[in-house]
């Protein structure tokens, strides 16, 4: 896992508006130490990011794709992927699936379920439980997502406020994109969430995991904006913008 | 693995949706999802794609001995396979409950119809009858997979053509394709069976469900008919309480649906005949778009064309020798052949622009043979890669995958359901390209 010898950084503050590097595949460089770091004297530690590992002194990639860079000091890869890894820090939407005394299972698309304890939610104490059936969404963030163990989330954060997460999502409709499209809808200045916005207004829940739910004021947008995000995935961006901007007029 | 949870929001909205007669992906409730039907290279080999879901038919047949209660009519087994691919929710090896609704929806559509003509496969009467094996494999599930099935099922049998027959007396001698053409099966009519899903206790009805409708509904109803409107089998599932009128308006629509599907199954077959009898090319390779990013396929590049002769001239001037050849393939083994290996590298190029060569030129492949005189490239990098115009080899550009194509033509030849198995795992992973 390349998240072991490196600080843990939430995905969410990637953008992508940096200086970006040619293709790399993972053999190319055998061994070889793959880049040369301009050494700030701010950073003397180089942090590496998915799809980069520490050997030692020299740094190998482990999966193809561009390497991108953030100054001061991080980089990693951007790779294709749509099957999930659970990741630390990382926020999920996830489907509860069992109930069972004080733990809710929690299916995020991993390989295995995750854990959810009942006193992991604001306000919940051993007598006031929280209101959860099996079923219901929640957006959770992963304490513990490494290879040995079961992963386990909570919802709230180390205040002890919820912070946005919970369960949720009466009426709206869940989907599925790739993991590339959603890192950039939580890209910072996203261009896709600001083109979206112009059609027309809606709420969205994003989830590292590739799930996405939408809700907006009737079933037929929010079908409109649940198409329109499964579709831009591989569109450039004249594209998108024109195809927006088509349902933009037919919809006012 | 283990299938995605269907969350309580989604089938929610699922059923809001549907009794505003919305659909997920814009259909109206009597729309089908794209069809698409392709054929492969061997008779009997069809894929058909409703939607994203893919099934994969194909047919193959085998002198067997008849049965005992039936001496004069030959044997026809279907086998539909639901394999992990499809779906995380299929496991290998067990049978589960839809496993089993769905071969025995498909073998009574099929066999119960009466739509292949038994009495045309026998041979010799109580010795020898064809035994046709119709496969149905599922690539990917996304709803609706009865009708898929049906639509390949019947559509491979219309490919199919098995060897012709000829007795003498006592003597009974099967012609290879070489010695004389294949001839297809005799087929009555074609059934094809349409899913009608409900929802909310029979009130709302959808044709064609994908895979999150099929996961909401109450219960499903499946008519199989051809486009005589005669009824081949009907089954409802699901436990819910069907009136008369709807089972007779689902009749009316499926008498429709199938008049569209057999046109369409008609006109695919029609144009694989003509390609075949024209000579072109055929098979899945040629009917994958190219325009698709999964293309396998690189673009056409675009070769200058000034001043070639001189320049041809030229690099036919300059180049050494060429070095020894073997003819190609060198059989070590039964079964092994080698090409190329161990030969000096004729191309005359160092190694990275070797490299570059193989990145961009999958198209283009010859044989060690076809090289020295042919082919020619200079070793300067900006250089327009020129095929001289030597009339002593024949330049002949294969695309990938048709080595292998030619191959097994070859060998299917006179061959029986034995190299089936095989064929149909060649046939998947090229689809898996």
């Amino acid at each position: 896992m390349p998240w072991k010898n490196a600080h843990v950084f939430s995905p969410s503050t990637f953008y992508v508006d940096r200086v970006c590097y040619t293709k790399i595949l993972p053999q190319e460089t055998p061994g070889n130490c793959i880049m040369r770091v301009p050494l700030d004297n701010k950073a003397d530690k180089v942090i590496c990011g998915p799809g980069l590992r520490r050997n030692g002194d020299e740094v190998l990639v482990c999966k193809s794709g561009i390497l991108r860079h953030k100054p001061p000091n991080l980089y990693w890869i951007d790779s294709i992927q749509k099957r999930y890894v659970p990741a630390k820090g990382e926020s999920v939407i996830g489907i509860v699936t069992v109930k069972s005394g004080d733990v809710f299972k929690v299916d995020v698309g991993g390989s295995e379920q995750a854990s959810l304890s009942y006193l992991a939610f604001e306000g919940a104490t051993k007598r006031n439980r929280p209101n959860v059936q099996v079923g219901d969404l929640v957006y959770a963030q992963f304490t513990i997502a490494n290879k040995d163990m079961e992963p386990e989330l909570v919802c709230i954060d180390s205040c002890g406020r919820a912070n946005g997460m919970g369960v949720f999502g009466a009426d709206g409709l869940l989907f599925k994109v790739s993991l590339g499209l959603v890192r950039r809808l939580l890209a910072p200045q996203s261009d896709i969430v600001k083109d979206l916005e112009k059609t027309f207004p809606f709420e969205m829940v994003v989830g590292m995991n590739g799930r996405v739910w939408v809700r907006a004021r009737t079933a037929q947008q929010t079908l409109i904006v649940a198409n329109l995000l499964e579709s831009c995935e591989n569109m450039t961006t004249q594209q998108r913008q024109a195809l927006f901007r088509r349902v933009a007029d037919r919809v006012t | 693995m283990r299938e995605t949870p269907l969350s309580n929001c989604e089938r929610q909205f699922l059923l809001k949706a549907i009794e505003e007669k919305k659909r997920l992906d814009g259909r109206q409730t009597y729309d089908y999802r794209n069809i698409k039907i392709t054929f492969g290279t061997d008779y009997g080999c069809c894929v058909v794609d409703v939607g994203k879901t893919r099934v994969l038919a194909q047919v193959s047949c085998e002198l067997v001995a008849p049965k005992d209660n039936r001496p004069t009519e030959g044997i026809m087994f279907i086998n539909l396979e639901l394999s992990p691919m499809a779906s995380p929710a299929f496991e290998s090896g067990r049978q589960s409950e839809l496993h089993v609704t769905l071969n025995r929806l498909l073998e009574r559509c099929l066999r119960n119809s009466k739509c292949l003509d038994t009495e045309s496969l026998c041979v010799v009467s109580g010795e020898k009858v064809w035994k046709i094996r119709i496969d149905v494999h599922v690539l990917n599930h996304d709803g609706n997979i009865m009708d898929a099935a049906s639509i390949a099922a019947i559509t491979a049998l219309c490919h199919f053509r098995r060897p012709d027959v000829g007795i003498q007396g006592e003597e009974v001698t099967i012609y290879t394709p070489e010695e004389r053409d294949l001839i297809p099966l005799s087929i009555y009519h074609m059934p094809v069976s349409v899913s009608f899903s409900f929802f909310q206790q029979g009130t709302f009805l959808l044709v064609d469900p994908c895979e999150r409708e099929e996961r909401v509904m109450d219960g499903l109803l499946v008519i199989a008919m051809n486009k005589h409107r005669e009824i081949c089998s009907i089954q409802s599932s699901g436990g819910i309480m069907l009136l008369k009128e709807q089972v007779l308006r689902c009749s009316k629509i499926a008498s429709v649906k199938v008049c569209e599907i057999t046109e369409l199954i008609n006109k695919a077959l029609e144009n694989d005949r003509k390609v075949r009898k024209e000579g072109g090319k055929f098979g899945f390779a040629e009917s994958m778009a190219k325009e698709r990013i999964t293309a396998l396929k690189s673009e056409i590049a675009p070769v200058e064309m000034i001043d070639i002769e001189e320049k041809a001239e030229d690099i036919i001037c300059r180049t050494g020798a060429p070095c020894d050849t073997v003819p190609s393939p060198v059989v070590r083994a039964p079964g092994t052949g080698q090409v190329g290996e161990g030969l000096q590298n004729a191309w005359g190029l160092d190694e990275m622009e070797e490299e570059e060569e193989e990145e961009e030129d999958d198209i283009e492949q010859g044989g060690p043979e076809k090289q020295p005189e042919s082919e020619t490239i200079t070793s300067k990098k900006g250089d327009v890669v020129v095929i001289s115009d030597s009339e002593e080899e024949e330049v002949v550009i294969l695309h990938q995958g048709v080595e292998v194509k030619d191959f097994r033509e070859e060998m299917s030849s006179g061959q029986k359901q034995a190299t089936s198995a095989s064929k149909k795992k060649k046939k998947k992973r090229k689809l898996a390209h």
